[in-house]
């Protein structure tokens, strides 16, 4: 993703003066890497990906400079505080007064617009690295569509749509394969966030929105919506698993294949699929190659091969399905799944298909 | 201090009769007296301020510990929607026009506001506004049982706040009552703008202006430009929601980002709309305990009225997320940043003028050094929020939570505090109590420091604003207890002032009518003033006309 982009040209001048500044952040980096690296699996200052990482280098720059200004500044104005305290005895006494003095007024007119112009420059580059920056013919398309309360993910190229868990390959220098995600909503405004990897991005109902993410190293990375979106905006999170190609490849393929039809020896799941697509559930969700084929609630068609449910919020365990259909608002209070009202064995039949969709 | 103070006083107070308490009331309500439209304004803006900050504290309890569940994520909704639009409409706003109201008239030696009805219309219209909004809690669920108080947070985002996503009245409350203030604010505004230009006393020219009022005629102006389209885009929602039409309605081709621009392009003003009046007593507070001038009087003028233009520019970076574009966003970053050239103008000035003074650590000067740093601080995060990229990273997190408040608590609160110690002589005839100030500036500053520097982290660390809870494992919770057990120091400190201003009224130190030695024309008549103000209409030569009397042998009116 390091390839050389024409617009950024006019702005390599002022790359020594940064270069001379961030020889400086590279110091306030290490300090800050070391002592909160292993805080948090959201740190913004744990990059993990190419614009994360822009971000980063650009945040210490401004950090060293905001820093330098408030060490003097602070410390002047702590100097004149108590230089200049009150200690005279004699009341009537009555320091110079003094007006003002255009030289000094002058000077500190100058130097905050020299650094401002100095910050605006930088943080031009940045914008336009990030921003205007090619796609490459290779990358990755998912199409991003918020919910209230949870993520829709489509891949246009492979004909594949699941929810809440997004799945991306990474990206190296030798293997450069950015993730190119066009983003909107269902409803309202969402934004999509996982600070390891880039900046956020809303997600707006009549407008399409892009952004990129190129994750080098194999893991999940945590986010969630950083939109307040409805009563439920706290539990909207967001999951992104890289990986490596192969793996990458392999889960598409399984993703790609109809909903699993073969009850053998699960009598409860075939039971299940009879509940399930003659009750209301198929109104709202899709289990491809049925006729479920709702669109207001996630895609069920490999529920079973997700590790979280209802956003990331829960884990997904038979257990936690079963309590789900049967109420989510005792999990979830708000989320738009009305409860089902059915009987404890339908539940549990439908919770064993549920469980089959691998 | 001296007291060596001259002429111009108040004639006689045994004018003022004890009366039936009725009538009392009768003569509050029905009164078009600047003094106590003003104290109305502050006395409402202060029981607004005790009710958002209880609302504050529920919230931080609430997010004390992870998965907690002292609320359910509804009432935290209303809690943060209530506590924002409570804080900025019905406290910020109000308590600031209410020293404006008092102050501005006795500064430029006027009798009263050019427009005394309107002043009386201004303020009640604003108090059933923010009535209207609080009733929201028992008329909200309207015919559809659905909703209590509004839930769309204080910048209710379109389609959030469309009927098929707010169903009830909820909203509507939300609506009416910021429409309502909005045109009390408008008619405060004109009035204030009439009053500094018109009534003005002899020799009072524009150059003599006392900064407060410099600064009072830039925020005003700018409530006229910024107020109007929050107040159109009020009428469009109340369209939207109920004639059908589409402004904000994206489901029939309607646009959110349409709400956005109208919403920011009141609300970035918004913030230096209150920002201005802290300035403006930090303008009278450093002077007068520094025993100096104020530095670089020209440069003060300059620096605002360029904060109140360029203010009008910036709207845009509350929106770096939305995906404006390479050039949308670099403007508005270089709007951004250039307006912490004047902002520090302001901070070198203020240096300037503790320099080489005479400093009395007495409370209203405490006060404004907190403000001092913390505005410095708060311009410094404010830095590191205009660099979009920077911004795409913190945005709508808890850093700009701690910002904001860094600006509207530890710079407008801290100063407002310093005003009530100021001026509370001149309104009442009595000092309020220097020990009890005291604890509670440090209550109120240890309070604040834990609270609001501690909150910068877990913003740095991940967490989004505006969610009722939060998952264990992802480095916030120490952070997170840390921010709410400051809260406790807070209410403490705020108990403290509280205490002090009621107590102070019926047992404080008489004040004679010049108790800080101060140089401006309130400090000329009685304590409290009569209400006319000034028995002879005073003449003025200088910035500082009770220094010239003071100090005949050596008056400003020869350096100007």
């Amino acid at each position: 993703m390091r390839r050389p982009n024409p617009m950024t040209k006019p702005f390599k001048q002022i790359g020594f003066i940064s270069a001379l500044l961030s020889r400086r952040a590279t110091w306030w980096m290490f300090l800050f890497a070391d002592t909160v690296r292993a805080q948090s699996p959201t740190n913004i200052f744990d990059p993990a990906g190419t614009p994360a990482h822009s971000i980063f280098s650009l945040s210490m720059l401004v950090f060293s400079v905001t820093a330098t200004i408030f060490l003097i500044v602070g410390a002047l104005l702590l100097y004149a505080l108590l230089r200049f305290r009150h200690r005279s005895e004699d009341p009537s006494r009555e320091p110079a007064q003094i007006y003002g003095s255009n030289q000094i007024e002058l000077a500190w007119t100058v130097i905050p617009i020299l650094i401002v112009v100095m910050l605006f420059l930088t943080t031009t580059r940045v914008i336009l690295t990030t921003e205007s920056i090619p796609k490459p013919a290779n990358a990755l398309d998912v199409t991003v569509i918020g919910h209230q309360f949870w993520w829709e993910y489509r891949y246009p190229g492979f004909g594949v749509v699941t929810a809440n868990e997004l799945h991306v390959p990474i990206s190296d220098s030798a293997n450069p394969r950015p993730t190119y995600l066009k983003m909107s909503s269902a409803d309202v405004t969402h934004s999509f966030w996982v600070p390891r990897l880039a900046g956020k991005m809303d997600l707006i109902p009549n407008r399409i929105n892009t952004m990129w993410i190129d994750p080098q190293v194999p893991g999940l990375y945590l986010g969630q919506c950083a939109q307040y979106c409805g009563t439920q905006h706290a539990k909207m999170l967001l999951r992104v698993y890289a990986q490596s190609p192969a793996d990458f490849t392999a889960w598409i393929k399984q993703q790609q294949k109809p909903a699993n039809q073969d009850f053998t020896g699960n009598p409860a799941a075939a039971e299940g699929q009879t509940v399930f697509l003659h009750s209301a559930c198929i109104n709202c969700h899709t289990v491809a190659g049925t006729s479920a084929t709702g669109r207001f609630g996630p895609d069920l068609t490999h529920l079973a091969s997700r590790d979280t449910l209802a956003s990331g919020s829960i884990q997904n365990t038979p257990e936690n399905l079963k309590k789900w259909i049967d109420d989510p608002s005792s999990m979830k209070p708000g989320a738009l799944m009305p409860p089902m009202h059915l009987n404890d064995h339908d539940l549990s039949a439908i919770t064993a298909y549920l469980t089959t969709l691998h | 201090m001296a007291d060596s103070t001259p002429v111009m006083e108040g004639l006689d107070q045994s004018l003022a009769v004890k009366r039936p308490r009725l009538e009392a009331i009768y003569e509050w309500i029905t009164t078009v007296d600047h003094k106590k439209i003003g104290l109305m304004y502050i006395a409402y803006a202060l029981i607004f301020l005790v009710v958002g900050g209880f609302e504050a504290l529920l919230m931080r309890i609430q997010l004390a510990v992870p998965n907690n569940h002292f609320v359910s994520p509804q009432v935290f909704n209303r809690l943060f929607t209530m506590h924002g639009t409570t804080m900025v409409f019905f406290m910020g706003m109000p308590m600031l026009f209410g020293f404006a109201n008092y102050l501005v008239p006795l500064m430029i030696g006027a009798r009263d506001m050019a427009f005394p009805r309107l002043n009386a219309f201004s303020f009640w219209i604003s108090a059933f506004g923010g009535l209207l909004l609080y009733f929201s809690y028992f008329g909200g669920s309207g015919l559809y049982g659905a909703g209590s108080a509004p839930d769309v947070g204080w910048f209710a985002y379109a389609p959030l706040t469309a009927n098929v996503f707010s169903p009830g009245h909820s909203t509507d409350y939300w609506t009416l009552a910021v429409f309502l203030s909005g045109i009390g604010s408008i008619g405060t505004a004109l009035n204030i703008v009439t009053t500094i230009i018109c009534m003005r006393c002899k020799g009072m020219k524009m150059s003599r202006l006392p900064l407060l009022i410099w600064l009072y005629l830039v925020m005003s102006s700018m409530v006229f430009i910024a107020v109007g389209p929050l107040t159109a885009a009020q009428i469009m929602l109340t369209l939207d929601r109920y004639v059908g039409s589409h402004f904000f309605d994206t489901q029939a081709g309607g646009s959110a980002v349409l709400w956005m621009h109208y919403f920011w392009i009141f609300g970035h003003p918004e913030v230096y709309i209150l920002v201005l009046p802290a300035f403006a007593f930090v303008n009278e507070i450093v002077p007068v305990f520094s025993r100096k001038a104020i530095f670089g009087y020209p440069a003060m003028v300059a620096a605002s009225i360029a904060i109140g233009f360029i203010s009008l520019s910036v709207w845009a970076h509350h929106m770096f997320t939305v995906g404006l574009g390479p050039a949308g966003n670099t403007f508005f970053v270089f709007a951004t940043m250039v307006i912490s050239v004047p902002t520090g103008i302001k901070i070198f000035n203020w240096l300037a003028t503790i320099w080489g003074g005479d400093v009395h650590f007495a409370v209203p000067m405490m006060f404004c050094i907190g403000f001092l740093f913390q505005f410095l601080i708060a311009g410094l995060t404010g830095i590191m929020l205009s660099v979009a990229p920077f911004d795409w990273q913190l945005s709508a997190s808890y850093f700009v939570v701690a910002h904001f408040h860094y600006v509207l608590v530890g710079a407008i609160v801290f100063a407002l505090f310093g005003a009530f110690y100021y001026w509370y002589p001149k309104v009442t005839g009595r000092m309020m109590s220097e020990i009890l100030g005291k604890w509670h500036f440090w209550l109120f500053l240890i309070g604040f420091h834990l609270t609001f520097d501690f909150m910068h982290v877990p913003g740095l660390l991940g967490m989004p604003r505006r969610i009722y809870t939060y998952e264990a494992g992802r480095g916030w919770e120490m952070w997170n207890l840390i921010v709410s057990v400051g809260a406790i120091f807070q209410v403490a400190g705020i108990a403290c002032f509280v205490f002090n201003l009621v107590r102070s009224y019926f047992r404080g130190e008489i004040a004679d009518h010049d108790p800080w030695d101060a140089w401006t024309l309130e400090w000329a008549t009685s304590s409290p003033p009569p209400s006319y103000n000034f028995a002879i209409d005073p003449t003025v030569h200088s910035r500082r006309p009770l220094w010239d009397l003071k100090h005949p042998e050596d008056p400003d009116s020869d350096y100007e």
